[in-house]
């Protein structure tokens, strides 16, 4: 899930200077979850900008705002409400605002609402940890299942820094140190000769932006 | 000069201590104690931005430091350069005449002044490690020659007291597959335990400088206790320190006694005087 919050509503109305016409965008996704786009927030923004003297000229949510394919539907379905629009505010993660922003065309613009976070595991409902950095490079067959690239505030690959006090991280000492965690897991496993293995360097030319993956056998069923 | 590379491979004592550049480009303090310390230590390490505080590059300090007669050691970070510029700082620095060089992770930006920064940690302290290894035998990290390369005398820190200690053990153990020679430790105050570490890395091809870290007041040591992690100042040097009229005084005792203990059973020692470069005489003095 895509972890997301809210920007403060001043930015908003200043993205929104001299369009007086808004349609919203929220997500029924991950948004929804992160309770920053879902139907609620979506009738609150549209209060907040009443009150603020816009006009607000109708609303969407999307099952996924990211599938730019559904936000044509939308922008179909309600075709009326949304050329009235002079702006577009999607209450989504960057991929929807992109999704909505390449549908609107060139000339009517798409602000943000949310600012996005990162990929998140949901370790109990309402919490959102952060557990993979999407690198392009999985090692976590090395590290017992804990990314030390996304755990670890530096990325560390080789082991704990100096850092590390009673297991715990330098950076935020309320954390474990990712390092003990993957340490105490390998050795649990008895997989400690993996720990002593010198990981090298990571490929980074796997993540150079932007990354586009087309699965071909799924294009010909659309 | 006989070189720290020298003395510390002779099999005698080495004192090392750490010098800190200017947060600006006037050298006149960083100068002055460098010259107080010259002749009386082997070798001046030179901070790269030490708790990710924006300084005079270690670089440049380091070349000042060869000017006045000082064999430095350029420490080199992770956090601040991608593995391009970290190995074109690292050959630059040779080609200005540096020959030690000490390899570590580096604070997290979170510490320092300038907290918007980009942490980058490209390589880790293992990596660059391995990196000036590679330059030491003339090819880049990716294998391609290079018209002229390095021989570093390259070090790295351990953490004696690191706690759970296996993990430590191992990456200290990687150091040394990456082509660690010296060790510069983290400040240590448990001496049983760092007697129990030298021997365990007397099972290594590496010599062990233990880190001694000036408390210049009882008041320092909470701080230290409260926010440098890795950093444990137990409570009887606490006491010690407050009990004492001069504080200062009583931590450049506990200093040189340190520095006089680990002259059995260790190679050498690093001193860290954070600020109070001057008081390396006194220590260096007292432990003899």
């Amino acid at each position: 899930m895509i972890i997301t919050k809210k920007k403060d509503f001043k930015t908003i109305l200043e993205y929104l200077t001299g369009r007086e016409n808004i349609y919203l965008f929220g997500c029924n996704s991950c948004a929804e979850q992160c309770e920053t786009g879902g139907e609620k927030e979506v009738k609150a923004m549209a209060e907040l900008l009443v009150k603020a003297g816009k006009n607000v000229t109708g609303a969407s949510m999307p099952d996924e705002t990211c599938y730019t394919m559904l936000i044509k539907k939308h922008f179909r379905e309600d075709r009326a409400a949304v050329e009235k629009s002079d702006a577009f505010l999607v209450l989504a993660c960057g991929a929807g605002v992109k999704a909505v922003a390449d549908i609107a065309g060139d000339e009517k613009p798409a602000f943000p609402a949310l600012d996005s976070l990162y990929l998140a595991n949901v370790t109990r409902y309402g919490h959102f940890f952060e557990g993979c950095s999407l690198c392009g490079e999985c090692i976590l067959g090395e590290t017992g299942g804990i990314c030390p690239h996304t755990q670890c505030p530096k990325g560390l690959l080789n082991g704990p820094c100096g850092g590390m006090v009673n297991g715990k991280c330098e950076v935020n000492m309320e954390s474990d140190c990712a390092w003990a965690m993957i340490y105490r897991r390998l050795k649990a496993q008895g997989r400690l000769n993996v720990l002593k293995r010198i990981i090298p360097p990571k490929d980074h030319s796997n993540s150079v932006k932007p990354r586009v993956v087309i699965v071909e056998s799924r294009m010909k069923k659309g | 000069m006989q070189s720290f590379k020298d003395s510390i491979l002779s099999g005698r004592f080495t004192i090392t201590a750490e010098i800190c550049p200017p947060k600006g480009t006037d050298t006149s303090d960083f100068l002055k104690k460098a010259r107080l310390l010259k002749g009386r230590i082997a070798a001046a390490n030179v901070t790269d931005n030490q708790r990710a505080v924006m300084r005079l590059s270690s670089l440049a300090c380091s070349v000042l430091l060869l000017r006045e007669g000082i064999d430095p050691v350029f420490q080199m970070t992770c956090r601040d350069r991608n593995r391009i510029a970290i190995q074109s700082d690292i050959l630059g620095a040779w080609a200005l005449g540096v020959r030690n060089i000490l390899a570590l992770s580096g604070d997290h930006v979170s510490f320092g002044d300038h907290r918007e920064a980009k942490a980058v940690f490209d390589l880790d302290s293992v990596q660059l490690i391995q990196a000036i290894s590679k330059l030491n035998k003339g090819t880049n990290v990716k294998d391609a020659p290079l018209k002229g390369g390095t021989d570093f005398f390259t070090g790295a820190v351990v953490a004696p007291e690191a706690e759970p200690w296996e993990p430590e053990m191992i990456k200290f153990e990687k150091k040394i597959e990456a082509g660690a020679r010296f060790f510069q430790t983290q400040a240590i105050y448990d001496m049983e335990k760092f007697h129990r570490f030298c021997e365990y890395a007397k099972g290594f091809n590496v010599k062990i400088l233990g880190g001694i870290l000036l408390l210049k007041s009882a008041k320092m040591a909470h701080f230290l206790n409260k926010n440098v992690p890795g950093v444990t100042v137990p409570e009887h040097l606490i006491n010690e320190l407050e009990s004492a009229h001069d504080q200062l005084a009583k931590g450049i005792e506990i200093a040189a006694r340190q520095v006089k203990e680990l002259k059995s059973f260790c190679n050498g020692a690093h001193i860290m005087a954070i600020g109070q470069e001057e008081s390396v005489v006194n220590i260096i003095e007292g432990a003899n």
